[in-house]
């Protein structure tokens, strides 16, 4: 059962993405249950909850990873309907950030990040290069870029990962449980640059269960269990007055270490 | 582009993505389809038909090689023949192949530096010489050369090795064999009663009630009383003479005669599977870690124990599926026959296909046989290769 | 407490330490080794007198230009000349600037080789019988090592795209093309290439309109195409499906359409994942070539057959198969020793 939205008065910035009613099944398992979900430009969503609960299921039907079967997804204006045009403008404009980095093994660390802009977004090679040299600066890798990402620490790599996804210019970045894959000392570095990222307007979605990084920038913080929404609210009213019982005893469970 | 609110709009269907997954499948299919047709309106206009009736007709070309085979006999008979020559081939070759590649195999990686070295050079010039290169070899340049049959190199049997092939001794069917095979039978049946007791025994008690001395004892001695109760004897040693006949001709009488062709296809086939059956052998082998034989002798297994209990089952684990891409392997190979003069199933086509210029049917017979050869031996093999989880479990 | 300095016992180490060790340890290896000796001993006394003694080399020596260019005549035997020297210059050109960074270098280089058949091909047939500088050469009569070259060659290159086409299509989401591939794959691989031969030999025409008219090495070229891309198939399938499905997905999430991500992702990883398998598959398909012979096409060993037969020469097989024999020898080697350079250098480039 959904709580009463509190953002929902606030119309000064646009809606960048109108989830309603998402169902998806696997087989006979019915693993999103009717999922409603809005976010505004420039918001930072972090999305929290047990696994299995579909929450990865969710943010990767955002961009057609998975399918959808019940419901509407809108992004940027577009629908996300089994309309080709539809469905590769979407992907154009959301980067995703993986729990196991996917980063591409045979390419070096800047063909990596610039490999989209110049077949997809057709750039020239020069331009690509300059951009991705600037988004290696800003993730904190400039002199790894003729190494290739097997070199790379686990912190180094997801980092570069962002990178490969901001070059896009997208308008959304998604981000499937960044920091999960790596060993403690290495996640500090990147969460500092999705809080860098946050703050500088970034529309995000996170599924994490770093409640740190949700405390410091998150807008909202929602709670998934069980293939939907349970509550959500502002990191302070969600930590200090969770409403559901679900969610006190997942926040006990996770907030003890 | 439209921007929509959270209308759901009709999707055209030249960008819906179900739409084309199904048309490229249709059209993928379509294309195919179109090409056959149009195959099929070439052939009719050249004025061939498509049927098997010619099957029943007489062959007119006599086969020397196999079962028995008249001229008169149908062409449905030749290809039998042909058909029994390959499976004859094939099984005697994977059998002795897997024999030289074991034992090849295992001298690779024994400590033996000489040894090894001698099956790594073996393994190499095989490896690295085309089959038929081989064949031709050892059908002309040596089978051929071997001296003729009076004067024929005797080995113990006696067997008559020449230039005509090896003709050597044979056991034959009797009369008596009718009352005998029941005793096979039954040793087999009993054999392997005991086998199942013991298992079963095994699991429970720890060690087996039966010993393994006393199913060996079941194999051979009930066949044996059998011989001696049964009237005459089951089998006969049909053993070959040397018979001076009118005008200086020498010929051979009696035992089985393998002729030169099979001698040599059969040499080429086992020496040149052999070596491919060696580094799948070696492979396996060395795929089961170290650490695993350090570990049995730290416990104080005996090494004896440690091969067959150890390393042996991890071993066919990773062995059995290359093993039997190269029985297939050996199988297909057995169709370079036709180059040597062997009358394999594919020579005995080609000889059909000439006579009756059905080309088209004796086409799909000559693939059907082998897909069917193909699919028999995959099969036999996954069995054997699912028995080699289970046991384990 | 100084470490002891007495030399270990001298039959542990040097070159009899090492004979004990290896050869005459346990003492079954002892008597294995002298087996062993023994026979390796007489076989190769055995070669050698025959080798240098009564084998009659001039059958190789006399016919050498047989071997290598077959019937083709003689008076244009240069243009075969040339035809090597264009691939060793750019196989020269290619390892030079292995290591150039330079695109447009290595574009050029890729048009050069991409040119290469064409003209080879031209070179080598000519044009018409009345032109005087290169007169017709039509490929009936191209045999030898030449024809055994052009076989592998053209087998390889046309064979690699189809098959991992086909690998493609097997591994695909659509079930009816998925059906098709499978029963493609898996019919051709069931049967001898012999039987392909045939079919390719003898039905392909029957098949085709009464008017075109395919030349036996053209079908036998389509045979060899046909039986080989099957078996690549099923090398580039085991490649891709080594590929982790999360390399799939961030293709897709970083905007690349499906050509895209298999051209540019997924097949560089593939292929890199199955190199030993397809130079493994290649070396197979040169050994191939010699099936032809069945056929009636003269490639090297048929037409050291054909040698054979000549009245000068007659019955001197030994000789023959044994240099063929050396010949395949020699190139099979370095093709699989190229595969193991190949295998070192790009498995270095990777991390």
């Amino acid at each position: 059962m959904m709580s009463e939205g509190i953002m929902e008065h606030s119309d000064t910035a646009e809606q960048i993405i109108q989830c309603r009613e998402v169902h998806k099944w696997f087989g006979t398992f019915h693993v999103l249950r009717g999922v409603d979900l809005t976010v505004r430009k420039g918001e930072v969503i972090v999305i929290c909850g047990p696994s299995g609960s579909g929450k990865s299921t969710f943010i990767r039907c955002i961009n057609r990873l998975e399918e959808h079967q019940k419901g509407t997804i809108v992004v940027d204006g577009i629908e996300l309907t089994n309309d080709l045009r539809n469905i590769h403008a979407i992907q154009r404009e959301i980067g995703m950030v993986f729990q196991q980095f996917n980063l591409f093994p045979h390419l070096k660390v800047i063909d990596n990040v610039t490999l989209a802009p110049i077949w997809v977004r057709r750039w020239s090679k020069d331009r690509a290069v300059k951009i991705a040299e600037q988004l290696l600066e800003r993730v904190g890798i400039p002199e790894q870029a003729q190494k290739y990402p097997g070199q790379l620490s686990g912190g180094q790599q997801q980092r570069l990962a962002i990178a490969r996804a901001l070059a896009m210019q997208p308008k959304i970045m998604l981000f499937d449980e960044p920091t999960s894959a790596l060993d403690p000392e290495m996640i500090k570095e990147v969460l500092d640059v999705m809080v860098e990222l946050a703050k500088s307007g970034m529309t995000m979605i996170v599924v994490t269960h770093e409640m740190g990084f949700a405390k410091q920038v998150a807008d909202r913080i929602y709670f998934f269990d069980d293939g939907n929404i349970v509550e959500y609210n502002t990191p302070e009213e969600f930590f200090l007055k969770p409403r559901e019982d679900r969610t006190k005893k997942f926040l006990s469970q996770i907030l003890t270490h | 582009m439209k921007r929509t609110g959270s209308q759901t709009s009709r999707v055209p269907f030249w960008r819906d993505i179900r739409v084309l997954r199904w048309a490229a499948q249709f059209v993928f299919l379509m294309v195919v389809i179109a090409l056959i047709l149009w195959a099929i309106s070439n052939y009719r206009q050249r004025g061939m038909i498509f049927s098997y009736s010619f099957l029943d007709k007489e062959a007119s070309f006599d086969l020397a090689e196999g079962i028995e085979f008249e001229p008169t006999d149908s062409y449905a008979r030749a290809f039998l023949v042909g058909v029994l020559n390959t499976i004859r081939v094939a099984v005697v070759g994977i059998i002795f192949a897997t024999l030289l590649g074991l034992f090849t195999g295992i001298a690779r990686l024994s400590g033996n530096w000489l040894l090894s070295k001698i099956a790594t050079v073996y393994i190499e010039i095989i490896r690295n010489t085309p089959l038929l290169v081989q064949l031709f070899f050892l059908y002309f340049a040596v089978i051929l050369k071997l001296p003729q049959l009076s004067a024929a190199v005797i080995l113990p049997g006696p067997a008559y090795l020449s230039n005509r092939g090896i003709v050597a001794p044979w056991p034959r069917l009797a009369e008596a064999f009718r009352l005998w095979w029941p005793f096979l039978l039954l040793a087999l049946g009993v054999a392997i009663a005991l086998i199942i007791i013991r298992r079963r025994t095994q699991a429970r008690l720890g060690r087996p009630s039966i010993r393994a001395v006393w199913v060996f004892a079941a194999f051979v001695l009930i066949p044996l009383a059998g011989w001696f109760i049964v009237p005459g004897r089951p089998l006969w040693l049909d053993i070959p003479e040397l018979i001076q006949k009118s005008g200086g001709v020498i010929k051979v009488e009696g035992g089985v005669t393998l002729s030169s062709e099979f001698t040599a296809l059969l040499l080429g086939l086992v020496i040149y599977t052999g070596a491919y059956i060696a580094e799948v052998v070696r492979a396996g082998l060395q795929s089961v870690a170290k650490g695993q034989t350090e570990a049995a002798r730290a416990q104080g297994f005996t090494n004896g124990q440690i091969t067959r209990l150890i390393v042996l089952p991890q071993a066919l684990r990773v062995i059995i599926p290359p093993l039997i891409s190269q029985y297939l392997n050996l199988t297909k190979n057995s169709s370079l026959a036709i180059a040597i003069g062997f009358l394999d199933l594919y020579a005995v086509s080609q000889t059909m296909l000439n006579q009756s210029g059905r080309v088209v049917e004796v086409f799909f017979m000559i693939m059907g046989s082998y897909l069917a050869i193909s699919l028999t031996i995959s099969l036999i093999m996954n069995i054997v290769n699912k028995r080699m989880q289970i046991v384990e479990r | 407490m100084e470490p002891s300095d007495i030399p270990p016992p001298r039959v542990e180490v040097g070159v009899l330490g090492w004979l004990k060790k290896n050869l005459f340890s346990p003492w079954y290896n002892a008597l294995l080794t002298i087996v062993a000796l023994v026979f390796v001993v007489f076989v190769v006394r055995a070669v050698l007198r025959w080798a240098l003694f009564s084998a009659r080399w001039e059958v190789v020596t006399i016919n050498i230009k047989v071997f290598m260019i077959g019937r083709y005549p003689a008076s244009e035997a240069w243009r075969v000349i040339a035809s090597l020297g264009i691939v060793l210059v750019l196989a020269a050109l290619t390892w030079l600037f292995r290591k150039a960074k330079g695109r447009p270098i290595r574009r050029w280089l890729v048009l050069a080789w991409i040119a290469s058949f064409p003209v080879i091909g031209i070179l080598l047939r000519g044009f018409g019988e009345d032109n005087p500088f290169m007169p017709r050469v039509s490929a009936e009569v191209w045999s030898g090592l030449l024809l055994t070259l052009v076989l592998a060659i053209v087998g390889i290159v046309a064979s690699f795209p189809i098959g991992v086409l086909m690998a493609l299509g097997r591994r695909s989401r659509l079930p009816i093309i998925r059906v098709l591939c499978t029963i493609y794959i898996e019919t051709i691989r069931g049967v001898p290439l012999i039987s392909v031969l045939f079919m390719s030999q003898l039905m392909l025409p029957l098949f085709l309109p009464p008017q075109i008219r395919l030349a036996t090495v053209m079908r036998a070229l389509v045979g060899i195409t046909l039986f080989s891309s099957a078996y690549t198939a099923e090398n580039v399938r085991g490649g891709l499906a080594a590929v982790p499905r999360g390399q799939y997905e961030a293709a897709q999430a970083v905007g690349l359409n499906k050509a895209l991500m298999m051209i540019l992702i997924v097949l560089p990883q593939a292929l890199r994942n199955v190199i030993p398998a397809i130079v493994g598959q290649f070396t197979a398909l040169f050994k191939d070539t010699t099936l032809v012979v069945i056929v009636g096409l003269l490639e090297l060993l048929g037409i050291g057959k054909a040698v054979t037969g000549q009245k000068q020469f007659i019955g001197l097989h030994q000789e023959v198969y044994f240099f063929v024999a050396v010949l395949f020898f020699i190139c099979c080697y370095l093709m699989s020793y190229g595969s193991r350079r190949l295998e070192k250098k790009l498995g270095v480039g990777e991390r």
